[in-house]
C-alpha cells in the first residue's frame, strides 16, 4: 500500500496539543471501554454499547458489521465526535474525539454520509469547495482548482461542476460527497453504507473508486456496510458488533470461522455463500492483500 | 499534522537560483496557519525555471501540489528534485483539467421564454389553489356523508396545536395592544373632555377589527408556516407520494383536518384575543382616566351592538380557512429540496397575512352598514 502523503510525521516538532498522525500500522483510532446510551421516551435509557473496545490502525480498511440496532452507525458517530460517550473514551489521532470537530476538522477526517448530506443550496463545485473555502485562508481561484481536481479524482466530469444536488443521480451524489470529504486530504475516511441505494453497476464502480483512492492516497477507512460484495472487496479487517460490544475484529477468513449465530447467518447464508464464491475466485486470480492489522 | 508550517528558502548560488521547500505543504498546514498567504507571496518571488528541491518537505498533499503546479504555470520546470510520491501527486494534478467550464449565460430568447414560463407557472398556481378549494368542498361533503370515517384524530391534534397552544401568545399580544391603545386614546380624549368615549372606541375597534385581525395575523405566522413546513417535509421525504400510492387522498387526510381545525379555532382565538385586549384597555383606562372597570362593564353592551361580535366571528372563520388553505397550497407545491422548503414557508406566511388583511378589507366594505350606529 503506497502512502503518497504524510511521509514522515515523527519529524514534525509536535507539541502536546497537536494532532499526531501515527506511522502506518500504528493505532489511529482507539475506542476504550465505550458505553453509548440513549434516553428512551418515558424514562430510562437503552444501552447500545457496553465496554466496547476497538483499535483502528493506520492504512487499513476496517468494516463494522452487525445486526440491525447493534449501533454500527452510532459507533461511527462516536468516532466522529457527533455522539458523546456515556462512559469510556474515544481517541482519534492521539486526541480525545470531542476536539475533532474544531477548526480544520476537514484535514483530519472525512465522512461520507449515507444520503450524501450535500448542501442542496450549493452547486456541485461549491459543495466540494465548501470546507476549504470556509477556512478563509486559501485564495479563491486555488480553492476552485482544488475542488475541480477532487471532482475529477472521484470520476466526475468538469461539466458536472455547475449542477445542483437535486439534478444528480444517487451514484453521483455519493461521488460528490466523497470529493467533499477528501477536499482537505484527511488521512482518515469514514463511510456509512457507501453503496446503499446504488444499483449493482454503480455500486461496483463506486467500490472500485474507493479501492483505488485508498491505495493512491494511503487512507485509513472505517466503513459500515451491509453489502457483502463491498465488504469482501475492500476490507482488510472486519469488526463484528453483537451483544453490545465488538465480539471479534480480524480478517474476513478468521471472522467467518468464529462461532456466533450472527456471523453464521450473515456470512454463511445464501447471499454470503455467493459473495464468498466470488471472493475465492478473485483470490485465486490475485494474491491475497497483506493485512496490516 | 498541522504544526509544521509551510516554508520556503530561495538560495542564489553560482549555478543559478535554487528553491528549497520546507515543512508541510498540506491542506492542514496551509489552512491552519495565517502565514500561508505569506508563503504564497514568497513563492511568487521564486522563478519558475529555478532548481526546485522538494526533498526537504516532510509532508505534501494535493493542495500543496496544486499551489506549486499553478506557480510553475502548469508545466514541469527543468530541474525538480522530488521523490516518487511527490511526483505521483504532481502528475495527478497535471493530469486533470483545472479550467472550470464557464457558466452558460442565458440568451435574450431564453429570458423571454423564462418570463413566459413564469406567467404560465402563475396561472398554474391559481388553478391549483382553485382545485384545492374545490377538493376541500368535496371532502366536506364526503365527511357529511360518512362522518364516522373522518380524520378525527388528526383534527383534534391540530385543534390542540393550532388552538390551545396559541392561547398564551395571543393573550399577551392582545393585552399589550389593549393597554397601548387605551393609553394613547386617553391622551387625546382628555383634551376634549370626552373621556368616557374610550369605551365606545375601544369596544368597537377591538371587537370588530383589531381582535380578529391580530389573532389571525399571529395564527398565520404561527400555524400557516407550521402547516407548510409539515406538508413540505412530507414532500421532501416522499411521504406524500407514499400516501398517493397507498390510495389515501392527501386532501382528505391533510387539508381537511387542518382547515376544519382552523375554522373552529380561529373564532375562538379571536374572542380570546379580544377579551385580553379589552382587559388591557380597561386597566389602562382605569389608571390614566379613572374610568372604573364597573363602568366599562356596564357601558360596553350599550355602545357596541352585538352584530359586531357576529361579524368578527364570521370573519374569523374565513380567516382560518384561508390560512389553512394557503398553508396547504404552498406545502403541496414544495419541491424535494431544502431551499424550496424555505421559500415555500416564507411565501406561505406572507400570502396568508396578506390574504387576512385583504379579506378584512373586503368584510369592512361589504358590511359597512352592519353594527355601526
Amino acid at each position: 500500500m503506497s502512502t503518497a502523503r504524510h511521509r514522515d510525521p515523527q519529524a514534525s516538532d509536535a507539541s502536546d496539543d497537536a494532532w499526531r498522525l501515527p506511522a502506518p500500522g500504528q493505532p489511529i483510532i482507539q475506542v476504550r471501554d465505550l458505553w453509548s446510551a440513549f434516553p428512551v421516551p418515558g424514562g430510562g435509557q437503552v444501552v447500545v454499547h457496553k465496554d466496547l473496545n476497538l483499535t483502528v490502525v493506520r492504512g487499513e480498511v476496517i468494516t463494522l458489521v452487525g445486526g440491525s440496532g447493534t449501533g454500527k452507525t452510532v459507533l461511527l458517530r462516536q468516532m466522529l465526535g457527533l455522539n458523546r460517550p456515556y462512559k469510556g473514551s474515544v481517541q482519534v489521532l492521539g486526541r480525545p474525539v470531542g476536539e475533532l470537530s474544531g477548526r480544520g476538522a476537514g484535514a483530519r477526517v472525512g465522512m461520507l454520509f449515507q444520503q450524501g448530506a450535500l448542501f442542496s443550496a450549493f452547486s456541485v463545485l461549491d459543495n466540494i469547495a465548501f470546507p476549504l473555502r470556509e477556512t478563509r485562508v486559501v485564495p479563491d481561484p486555488l480553492v476552485r482548482e482544488a475542488a475541480l481536481l477532487k471532482l475529477q479524482m472521484v470520476g466526475l466530469k468538469t461539466s458536472d461542476a455547475h449542477k445542483m444536488p437535486a439534478e444528480l443521480s444517487g451514484g453521483m451524489i455519493k461521488r460528490v460527497a466523497l470529493a467533499r470529504a477528501l477536499i482537505m486530504d484527511p488521512p482518515l475516511l469514514m463511510l456509512d453504507e457507501p453503496t446503499a441505494g446504488l444499483d449493482p453497476d454503480s455500486s461496483d464502480t463506486f467500490v472500485a473508486l474507493l479501492r483505488s483512492l485508498h491505495e493512491e492516497l494511503g487512507l485509513t477507512v472505517v466503513m459500515v456496510t451491509h453489502d457483502l460484495d463491498t465488504l469482501f472487496e475492500l476490507s482488510n479487517r472486519v469488526a463484528v458488533l453483537a451483544e453490545q460490544r465488538i465480539i471479534i475484529a480480524d480478517t474476513v477468513e478468521k471472522v467467518i470461522a468464529y462461532p456466533h449465530p450472527f456471523i453464521h447467518d450473515f456470512f454463511l447464508g445464501e447471499r454470503g455463500q455467493r459473495a464468498m464464491e466470488l471472493l475465492r475466485e478473485r483470490r485465486r486470480e490475485t494474491p491475497a492483500p497483506v493485512n496490516e492489522g | 499534522m498541522q504544526d509544521a508550517k509551510p516554508g520556503i528558502d530561495i538560495q542564489h548560488g553560482t549555478d543559478g537560483v535554487r528553491v528549497v521547500l520546507r515543512g508541510a505543504w498540506t491542506a492542514a498546514s496551509m489552512t491552519s496557519w495565517r502565514g500561508s498567504r505569506e508563503v504564497l507571496r514568497l513563492l511568487a518571488g521564486a522563478p519558475a525555471d529555478a532548481r526546485w528541491d522538494l526533498l526537504s518537505l516532510h509532508d505534501f498533499d494535493h493542495l500543496g501540489a496544486l499551489v506549486l503546479w499553478e506557480h510553475w504555470r502548469r508545466e514541469w520546470p527543468p530541474t525538480v528534485e522530488a521523490d516518487e510520491d511527490q511526483r505521483t501527486l504532481l502528475d495527478r494534478v497535471a493530469a486533470h483539467s483545472l479550467n472550470l467550464p464557464p457558466v452558460v449565460h442565458r440568451t435574450w430568447r431564453q429570458r423571454v421564454d423564462s418570463f413566459g414560463l413564469q406567467v404560465i407557472a402563475a396561472t398554474h398556481q391559481v388553478r391549483d389553489f382553485v382545485t384545492l378549494v374545490g377538493q376541500l368542498l368535496l371532502d366536506v361533503l364526503r365527511l357529511i356523508g360518512s362522518p364516522r370515517w373522518g380524520p378525527w384524530r388528526d383534527f383534534t391534534g391540530h385543534l390542540y396545536s393550532i388552538g390551545a397552544q396559541a392561547l398564551p401568545i395571543t393573550a399577551l399580544v392582545g393585552f399589550l395592544i389593549g393597554v397601548v391603545l387605551a393609553y394613547l386614546m386617553s391622551q387625546v380624549l382628555r383634551q376634549f373632555g370626552a373621556e368616557t368615549y374610550v369605551v365606545n372606541i375601544l369596544g368597537l375597534a377591538l371587537i370588530r377589527e383589531l381582535g380578529p385581525l391580530l389573532a389571525a395575523v399571529l395564527v398565520a405566522g404561527r400555524s400557516g408556516s407550521a402547516i407548510t413546513a409539515q406538508i413540505g417535509v412530507m414532500r421532501v421525504t416522499e411521504e406524500l407520494d407514499a400516501m398517493r400510492v397507498l390510495g389515501v387522498p392527501a386532501g382528505f387526510r391533510l387539508v381537511l383536518p387542518r382547515a376544519m381545525a382552523l375554522a373552529i379555532c380561529m373564532p375562538l382565538i379571536a374572542v380570546w384575543t379580544t377579551l385580553a385586549a379589552l382587559l388591557g384597555g380597561m386597566m389602562a383606562a382605569d389608571l390614566t382616566l379613572g374610568i372604573s372597570p364597573a363602568y366599562f362593564y356596564e357601558a360596553m353592551p350599550r355602545v357596541v351592538r352585538v352584530a359586531n361580535l357576529w361579524l368578527a366571528l364570521a370573519k374569523s372563520v374565513v380567516f382560518g380557512v384561508s390560512i389553512a388553505l394557503i398553508g396547504c397550497h404552498f406545502g403541496l407545491r414544495v419541491k424535494p429540496n431544502t431551499v424550496s422548503l424555505g421559500q415555500g414557508t416564507t411565501a406561505s406566511v406572507v400570502a396568508a397575512i396578506t390574504s387576512v388583511i385583504l379579506i378584512d378589507a373586503l368584510f369592512a366594505v361589504v358590511f359597512k352598514r352592519v353594527g355601526l350606529i
